[in-house]
């Protein structure tokens, strides 16, 4: 029976192997690691959304003043602050990617990194206009990363009440019919269901479950005043709230003052529901394991779920406890994102690349290529984030661009290793030997190391 | 596999890729015939909300000048083209009007989807592209292109194309379509091809896709890719390229401040210049598929959202439309363009006012351009619904008079053949196609 191998535990559940950085002896270290201090972010700094907010608030100030002196020239002066606030904002954006992926490329909890990316993909949120476009990374760093050891619903509250979710799926917009803001403005005031179809369809219980459109509406009706604002962040406006009770699955929340007690309990019972257990099972087996995976891995995943009340911790024991975890084929394709933080840590460029290089650097060697393998960063065209299927990333165009950046960046990065002792490195024993053999036969160094990241042993895990 | 491989079992090896790759399905060439059909349809996303008041200006319509001082006053002296005593042809799309003239060009205005209200591009290009009348219910994760394609026999690899880097939910969905960006070059040595193929070759998944890619990139007149041993220069200098390609976001940016060098260009050079921007590059590719085997195309220009300094982003805009059209033609060759159709649709119109900083806000209904050797053009179809305020949508954008998705569906029926029912419950779900307005020849 399959069970768990270092090499296999950085292949799969972190990103890789790396020439320098030892693998995780064991499970019980994966999980202390977890627990342990966030050595990761400490190394590669990431800006929280709450100083992001200082940001935003500047500007609504410079643009508030800006609207008074409009047509004179102090306003033009104002709008190039604008511009540069805007373009600061973006350069940084292509630094807390680059840090993001050297946590992946030298952190030494690679699982920690890997259950980021996993949680922050299930709530994907992003800014559509303005400064709030960069915000992806800092509502990361506060509402994802450090819940991904508590419960479920720990995370599902968080998730749901921060401000980039509330902007990204219309909360923001949300007004109860019945509330006194809406009884002042009339009839430009209305609810809005997009939150509340999302967590439950997508965050909680899932789309195959029993939920009906009035759930989704009375749901949306007891989120009704929460919203953000760039001085306070969230904030539970009581004139935009929906008056009297819902109920959602059959379940009465409110009634009395409006309150954001009752939205966290409609919340939490709804990630402690069945549903959501079987969901979130199934996700992370699939994420983690296999496309298809082993019924018995996500059932007793459901299980544990559901005897921990939805305890992170104890679920991702159950996962790298179960012997379907460690089947020695490699399985999943990495995303691109992920396939080039395992190439980093393969190759090991300076820990500070993308403090130092120019912002035109940065765009051809990261966010130029994750858009050309079809993973435009922190853009992923819906709320559900990026597939998990092997055929939405290999097609033909998605591997030519990963092939194109396996043969033209990593030089651009490092000095490149020799293509014979770098498929050790980088695959131990998982490279199949026609891959050490085109290791040994390619024309040049650039092709050897190439064709080591193009291959489908490096490309999956 | 053996457990060392010499030189001589490698080249063995090679010989029989040969056989395997081309046994591969995706690699099997399309023949002619395998085409069901000769009609080919290209549609081009214009992402950013395009101001249809602008491309087709109504100088004729009597509050034009009173909402945008200067875009209506006399034809002659903006260079805007009349095209029939009502609207007036940008100037930037002045090298389109031998196109007009010929009946090879016509647009549609006063059209818009379903999406009112909130004027979200994400949205507004989601339900576009989605073809359906709202985004409740989980739709817009397939597109209408793609249910059309679902609805004729005999698709085949290279039927239906969804060329460039942004993502194209139009041609999202079941059925078989090929995904390709003529810069995304697989220069290699023809040694590190050999061994790619023995590295991917117990693996279908990137087999497959390893052998269509080289088929694709193959194809590439400028490529010579697979012959051509792969220079760092080269690279370095096409990886720049398409960096100022996706400079402002998206697909195909003008990059012309990166191919300029101060003190202006030689003739020649202008034109080398342009042939390397991304828009360029993109008709061209979806031209030659076009002229072979391919059917279907679609892709995207950016570049339209304009708040501010309107006349300037706009006359870059439709030059590289203008430039997308011709090079399409160009590329295309005589027989295939004349059964050819594009449309040009985008998710909104603008404000009909210019705002505060010469520039127009989202709006609602804006323009649709039609063009090929297949259209019945040199006309402006629509019901124009007059711009006085009470004319106005919201008092502040151009009323939309009838839904854009109708004229789409007249073209598909026209092209394709397809039912009416299909296109009015499949393709695009509640749609009421309405009177034919005969847009093809």
């Amino acid at each position: 029976m399959a069970k768990f191998d270092p090499t296999l535990a950085e292949i799969r559940f972190g990103n890789g192997l790396s020439p320098t950085i030892a693998p995780v002896p064991s499970v019980g270290d994966m999980l202390a690691r977890l627990t342990g201090p966030d050595l990761n972010a400490q190394s590669f700094p990431i800006e929280s959304f709450d100083r992001f907010r200082d940001r935003m608030k500047l500007k609504q100030a410079i643009a508030r003043e800006r609207r008074k002196l409009r047509g004179k020239p102090e306003g033009k002066e104002l709008q190039k602050q604008i511009k540069l606030m805007q373009k600061d904002a973006r350069i940084d954006w292509a630094r807390w990617t680059g840090r993001a992926m050297m946590r992946r490329a030298w952190g030494q909890d690679g699982f920690r990194e890997r259950l980021v990316g996993f949680w922050a993909d299930h709530f994907t949120a992003q800014g559509k206009r303005g400064l709030l476009r960069r915000a992806t990374a800092p509502y990361v760093e506060d509402s994802i990363r450090p819940h991904i050891t508590g419960t479920f619903a720990d995370l599902v509250v968080a998730a749901t009440t921060a401000p980039l979710m509330l902007h990204y799926l219309d909360q923001q917009l949300s007004i109860g019919p019945n509330s006194d803001k809406a009884a002042r403005m009339g009839a430009k005031a209305g609810l809005n269901e997009n939150l509340a179809r999302e967590v439950l369809e997508l965050h909680t219980l899932g789309v195959g479950a029993q939920y009906s459109q009035d759930d989704v509406r009375q749901l949306a009706e007891l989120f009704t005043g929460m919203i953000y604002t760039p001085q306070q962040g969230f904030k539970f406006q009581k004139d935009r709230a929906e008056p009297g009770a819902e109920t959602v699955l059959g379940v009465s929340y409110g009634g009395g003052k409006p309150n954001i007690a009752d939205i966290r309990a409609a919340l939490v019972d709804l990630a402690n529901h069945p549903a959501t257990a079987r969901h979130i099972a199934g996700k992370l087996a699939v994420h983690f394991v296999s496309d298809t995976p082993d019924p018995a891995l996500v059932d007793a995943l459901t299980a544990r779920f559901l005897d921990s009340g939805g305890d992170l911790m104890q679920v991702y024991a159950a996962l790298l406890d179960h012997p379907a975890a460690w089947q020695p084929d490699l399985q999943n394709v990495k995303p691109p994102f992920d396939f080039i933080a395992s190439a980093y840590r393969a190759l090991q460029p300076r820990a500070d690349f993308f403090d130092t290089e120019d912002e035109k650097t940065m765009k051809q060697v990261m966010a130029s290529q994750l858009t050309r393998m079809g993973q435009p960063w922190e853009r992923p065209t819906g709320p559900d984030g990026w597939p998990e299927e092997d055929e939405a990333w290999i097609t033909p165009q998605g591997l030519a661009a990963r092939m194109h950046w396996a043969m033209v960046i990593p030089e651009r990065m490092v000095a490149l290793p020799d293509p014979r002792d770098f498929v050790d490195a980088a695959l131990a024993g998982h490279a199949p030997e026609p891959l050490r053999f085109a290791a040994r036969a390619a024309e040049s160094r650039r092709e050897g190391v190439g064709l080591v990241l193009a291959s489908p042993a490096f490309q999956r895990r | 596999m053996t457990e060392f491989l010499n030189r001589r079992a490698f080249l063995a090896r090679s010989a029989a890729l040969g056989c395997s790759l081309a046994a591969s399905p995706l690699v099997t060439p399309v023949s002619f015939a395998a085409a069901p059909w000769e009609n080919r349809l290209v549609v081009i996303i214009l992402r950013g909300a395009a101001d249809g008041m602008d491309i087709l200006r109504p100088y004729g319509d009597r509050d034009f000048a009173g909402l945008r001082p200067g875009a209506g006053r006399g034809i002659d002296a903006t260079g805007a083209q009349d095209l029939d005593g009502l609207f007036a042809l940008h100037p930037a799309l002045a090298p389109l009007m031998p196109l007009y003239t010929r009946g090879q060009l016509g647009f549609v205005h006063a059209v818009s989807t379903p999406y009112r209200d909130k004027r979200s591009h994400f949205d507004g290009q989601d339900l576009l592209e989605a073809g359906t009348v709202d985004l409740a219910s989980g739709a817009g994760r397939d597109g209408w292109l793609n249910r059309m394609l679902q609805h004729v026999p005999g698709i085949e690899a290279e039927t239906a194309y969804a060329i460039g880097h942004d993502e194209m939910l139009l041609m999202k969905g079941t059925a078989q379509v090929a995904d390709w960006s003529p810069d995304v070059g697989l220069r290699l040595s023809p040694q590190a091809v050999r061994l790619a193929e023995m590295v991917m070759h117990d693996d279908p998944l990137f087999r497959d896709a390893f052998a269509e890619a080289m088929l694709l990139s193959g194809g590439d007149a400028q490529g010579g890719l697979a012959a051509r041993p792969m220079r760092m220069q080269d690279m370095v200098g096409d990886m720049t390229g398409n960096m100022g390609g996706n400079a402002m976001m998206g697909g195909m940016e003008p990059m012309a401040a990166m191919a300029a060098p101060e003190g202006g260009h030689t003739a020649a050079e202008i034109n080398k210049a342009k042939r390397n921007q991304p828009h360029h590059k993109v008709a061209a590719f979806a031209g030659k598929k076009l002229r072979g085997d391919t059917r279907i195309a679609a892709f995207s220009l950016n570049g339209w959202d304009t708040h501010q300094g309107q006349d300037r982003s706009m006359g870059q805009a439709l030059g590289r439309l203008s430039d997308t059209i011709l090079t399409l033609r160009d590329s295309m060759g005589g027989p295939a363009w004349q059964k050819t159709t594009i449309v040009a649709m985008t998710e909104f119109g603008r404000t009909a006012r210019w705002n505060g900083s010469g520039g127009t806000d989202h709006g609602t209904a804006g323009a649709m351009l039609l063009a090929g050797g297949a259209l019945n053009g040199g006309r402006v179809l629509g019901d124009w619904p007059g711009l006085s305020e009470s004319d106005l949508y919201a008092r502040r954008d151009l009323m939309p008079t009838r839904d854009v998705r109708a004229h789409a569906a007249w073209l598909m029926r026209g092209l394709f053949g397809l039912d009416r029912a299909v296109l009015e419950r499949a393709v695009f779900p509640g749609l009421e196609m309405g009177r034919d307005p005969g847009l093809l020849l």
